[in-house]
């Protein structure tokens, strides 16, 4: 198991370009499609609740997933396979070469990987909705989203906030009422 | 101490920035700049520069690289632990905290009033990356990615290592 976290987050550390929110895919990609340690509705509970709270969101996930299934032994180990490889990278390149970043085909590499993110970022979105479809009717749910892309877009009230107050009004909620779903 | 004033510089960012590392850079630039001095505007442009080219986290790689330059090793595990345990360990508590609702009809509507919005923020990410994209690499370039990546990804369900590799060859030989 430990090999395996090892071997998972290695490759999230290795392949995610454009910092930790664009790795999100591939961490889905190892944990729920690969390795089958959770369901796609476990994944999706942990990110919410990684959203809620400030600071990295990947090495919260990461660490999240990892306790749940090894403890703190499990968390070093995905934070080490998935950190240290590119800081030491970083270090080292910084170190050796000055010019390395102005270096023409560098910079279309880290442009060449933009649109790629994007697409995998845009099916993660759009597999959300199809999840939050599941439980409820698009009648509510176009509305709904449409209302909410509203409030922190336009209205541009914090997302923490936002999360904060349906976390609060559903705990309200009377646990015996029947959920129309 | 130096220790502690990297584990300051690195902590404030972590618990102020929200919406991932990404969100923290700005926060540490105020810190490791304007506040410490270890670096200059243009040095830290550069260190940003250098790491969006790399794979991997971008918060840790700063902290990394950061911490090493002010303090070596021990200078660089103070700011990555900084940066990452004291969200984790909230996180961890808190989630566990929710989990037991698990089951109940409160956890069922949380959850699926959560998604859209969690979904909304993911949007606003692609939603960033395209203008970026389309700035740096032009329409056609942008376009023709994403519609390759697309099929590759979805349809001919490729790995996502060979569709970010085929992006970068691509960038490296097509994009200047």
């Amino acid at each position: 198991m430990h090999w395996q976290i090892f071997k998972a987050f290695l490759r999230i550390g290795l392949l995610g370009f454009g910092g930790g929110p664009s790795s999100i895919p591939l961490v889905k990609l190892e944990v729920v499609d690969k390795y089958k340690w959770m369901t796609n509705e476990e994944f999706q509970d942990v990110l919410a609740i990684a959203n809620v709270l400030p600071g990295p969101i990947i090495t919260k996930v990461a660490g999240y997933i990892t306790y749940q299934l090894k403890g703190w032994l499990g968390v070093i180990n995905s934070l080490v396979a998935m950190i240290l490889p590119t800081a030491v990278l970083m270090t080292v390149l910084l170190a050796l070469f000055t010019g390395f970043k102005d270096l023409d085909w560098v910079q279309g590499m880290s442009a060449g990987v933009v649109p790629v993110v994007l697409v995998m970022l845009a099916v993660l979105t759009f597999e959300f909705l199809q999840t939050a479809k599941s439980a409820m009717t698009w009648k509510f749910l176009i509305p709904f989203t449409l209302g909410m892309l509203f409030i922190l877009e336009f209205l541009n009230i914090h997302p923490a906030i936002v999360i904060i107050i349906i976390i609060v009004l559903s705990l309200l909620q009377k646990d015996k009422k029947e959920e129309t779903s | 101490m130096i220790y502690f004033e990297i584990f300051l510089a690195f902590l404030i960012p972590g618990i102020l920035g929200y919406g991932g590392g990404p969100a923290s850079i700005p926060l540490v630039e105020r810190e490791v700049v304007d506040t410490y001095g270890w670096m200059t505007t243009g040095e830290f442009a550069e260190t940003l520069a250098l790491g969006n080219a790399l794979p991997g986290p971008i918060l840790t790689k700063m902290g990394a690289y950061i911490g090493y330059e002010t303090a070596g090793v021990l200078g660089s595990v103070v700011a990555v632990a900084a940066s990452v345990l004291p969200s984790l360990l909230v996180m961890v508590v808190l989630a566990s905290l929710l989990y037991k609702l698990k089951g109940t009809n409160k956890f069922k509507t949380l959850t699926s009033l959560i998604r859209p919005v969690i979904a909304i923020l993911m949007a606003m990410i692609v939603v960033d990356f395209l203008t970026n994209s389309i700035e740096v690499s032009g329409y056609y370039h942008t376009a023709f990615l994403i519609v390759a990546s697309f099929i590759l990804l979805q349809i001919i369900k490729l790995h996502p290592a060979f569709v970010i590799l085929f992006g970068l060859i691509y960038g490296a030989l097509f994009i200047r």
